[in-house]
């Protein structure tokens, strides 16, 4: 008699439905990699780009390329007026000279790069013409892994992950369960409702760890990226997160009997945060009147812990607030989705 | 040697409620539910030990294989029975290691059931469990049924088909709009027709010609005359005896025969008596 407990059974059966389908691995592990893959590469550090300006054909023309060329940065050439209008128009260059007694520079100044390129080029030229600056400056220049955007990044993707994870694995697994009758037919057994949860939290956790590794190998060996925390704390923070979400899926399952409500209050709750919580561009971006509710979300404390604990190497004492904020998140939306579940 | 006991009723009879009422998966409005001395809201471990249930329509999960739901669903039992041993019995070994989603529909009825009797039950719940199946997908199912009642098994199972009814279950009930209209053994019931035998007869061409309902059951050894749509159905004690007096009838009207069959009367002749429909009438 080869019984084994119904526990178990259940979260090998997880397992194995998981493996068996080619598309689920493919958005859980597949998709955060690829769009890590994808914004790594268009925002990879880069040597600043050059910028080209137009110097209006003259005599004194060619001296002031000559000394623009100085400047590694700035590509001078000269055209004759008409090219320097359509030039300038079309964004081919972002500044004209315009060379007299005194100089001319014509641009766009809603263009952003005009206005630097104005200072770049007017500093260069005063300095040719023997201006001499009061205060002696030097330049360091940072590019330390920890301060990139692929750092910022692959902490805000686990996040994404831990959310999509819970809401999909949990939600989606069971109304699809329901509408199949299937979770009729198992109360119909002596099962314990309390492992068909458990299993389900159990295979979620399982699933979170090799989330958590894969983002974060993948991250160190690709982009080299620095990890300052311990791998203690960063599964800690996960583990609030992934449970969080866990609760959350299984609140927006509770009642739902089609595959439509579900995925429409899936995404109710996910896209919003998608947005405003920090996985792809700072939460500080939003106007201060939007952050107490923005600070208050899930995502966004967890996405915060996450880089506090990953690029910071932050201690979880140090996160007790966002934690705390996780927390209550996941206690009340499992409180909630245990009153109003509905297994028929 | 235990009983089968059929829930037999039109679409919407009720049969489904009153099974899951049974099977302790719905709150019946009034009333109590006691299976084997025991009661659900007080005994329901036990009594969930205790039931194989196959619902009406269950969708095992399709990326598993058989063996590994008959694995899962015996672990919930605390005896059971060893899943290869019943995946042989419902003559899915063959299909052990296939996906669900691999399996045909009278495969997939074989499984469910496999999955009721995984749990060693002392009843089984079956729900519509030949609905949509092939005849021979059918009869396969119901050699399992014999089976379990021949191992003492109680079997409580609804149906439409009258044929499946009669042929598996020693008790029936009737039900039509969520009361039971008659209750006993399905020969008992075809008994209380009066006439074991149903003579249908259609006529060519109507026009003018009177048959009075009262001249019919006059004749020799008719019990009882239906008027359908179309035709006339007799029941009738000894054919030998009413198809000559009808034939003669016949032809003092004038009326020309477009068809004449003979037939046992069934079960579903019972529910017509009963309630004037058909079973399969919408």
């Amino acid at each position: 008699m080869n019984k084994r407990s119904p526990l178990w059974e259940m979260i090998i059966c997880r397992f194995r439905e998981f493996a068996r389908e080619p598309e689920v691995i493919f958005w859980v592990f597949g998709f955060p990699v690829l769009l890590a893959i994808g914004l790594g590469i268009a925002f990879r550090d880069r040597p600043p780009a050059r910028v080209f300006v137009a110097v209006m054909a003259h005599p004194q023309a060619q001296s002031i390329v000559d000394q623009l060329k100085k400047v590694s940065t700035i590509q001078p050439e000269i055209v004759d007026p008409q090219q320097a209008a359509t030039s300038l128009r079309l964004g081919k260059v972002a500044l004209v000279v315009v060379p007299g007694n005194s100089y001319e520079y014509r641009y766009d100044p809603t263009r952003p790069d005009s206005l630097l390129v104005r200072s770049m080029v007017d500093a260069a030229l005063q300095k040719a013409a023997g201006r001499r600056d009061p205060v002696q400056t030097s330049e360091k220049v940072i590019t330390e892994p920890g301060a990139r955007y692929i750092d910022f990044l692959i902490p805000g993707l686990l996040g994404m992950n831990l959310m999509g994870g819970g809401m999909w694995g949990i939600g989606f697994v069971i109304v699809d369960m329901r509408i199949k009758k299937l979770l009729k037919r198992m109360i119909a057994t002596p099962m314990r409702k309390s492992d068909f949860m458990l299993a389900m939290i159990v295979s979620r956790l399982v699933f979170m760890v090799a989330e958590v590794i894969l983002l974060l190998l993948f991250g160190y060996f690709a982009f080299g990226m620095i990890i300052q925390g311990s791998i203690g704390s960063i599964m800690a923070v996960a583990f609030f997160g992934s449970m969080c979400f866990t609760g959350m899926g299984l609140l927006v399952a509770s009642r739902a009997r089609k595959i439509e409500t579900v995925s429409g209050l899936m995404n109710l709750v996910m896209l919003p945060m998608y947005v405003v919580s920090g996985i792809f561009f700072s939460a500080e971006r939003f106007p201060t009147v939007f952050q107490p509710f923005i600070q208050a979300l899930p995502l966004t404390a967890l996405n915060d812990a996450l880089r506090a604990v990953i690029l910071e190497g932050a201690n979880l004492a140090s996160q007790s607030l966002k934690l705390a904020i996780i927390a209550a998140w996941g206690v009340i939306s499992f409180l909630l989705a245990l009153r109003w579940f509905r297994w028929n | 040697m235990g009983e089968c006991f059929g829930l037999l009723g039109p679409n919407g009879a009720g049969k489904t409620t009153t099974i899951e009422i049974l099977e302790g998966l719905l709150e019946p409005t009034r009333g109590e539910v006691e299976i084997l001395g025991r009661h659900w809201g007080k005994n329901d471990r036990e009594l969930r030990e205790w039931l194989g249930i196959s619902l009406q329509e269950t969708k095992l999960p399709e990326k598993l294989t058989v063996r590994e739901v008959l694995s899962l669903f015996r672990s919930f039992y605390q005896k059971g029975r060893e899943p290869g041993e019943v995946i042989a019995q419902v003559e899915l070994t063959e299909k052990e290691k296939a996906w669900v989603s691999k399996l045909s529909g009278g495969q997939r009825q074989r499984l469910a059931v496999a999955c009721a009797l995984v749990g060693d039950p002392k009843i089984l719940f079956l729900d519509e469990p030949t609905t949509g199946l092939d005849p021979q997908s059918r009869r396969q199912l119901w050699d399992i049924i014999r089976q379990f009642k021949q191992n003492s098994g109680t079997v409580l199972l609804t149906t439409h088909y009258m044929d499946e009814a009669e042929r598996l279950c020693d008790r029936v009930a009737i039900i039509d709009h969520g009361k039971v209209i008659a209750l006993g053994s399905p020969v008992e019931m075809i008994a209380t027709l009066g006439g074991e035998h149903v003579v249908e007869f259609a006529l060519e061409n109507t026009n003018g010609q009177i048959l009075t309902p009262e001249h019919l059951a006059n004749l020799a050894s008719v019990k009882s005359v239906r008027k359908e749509a179309d035709s006339y159905s007799l029941h009738v004690q000894e054919p030998h005896l009413a198809i000559p007096g009808l034939i003669g009838y016949l032809q003092e009207t004038g009326a020309t025969l477009a068809r004449l069959t003979t037939r046992h009367a069934s079960l579903e002749d019972v529910f017509v008596k009963l309630t004037g429909r058909h079973l399969r009438e919408e």
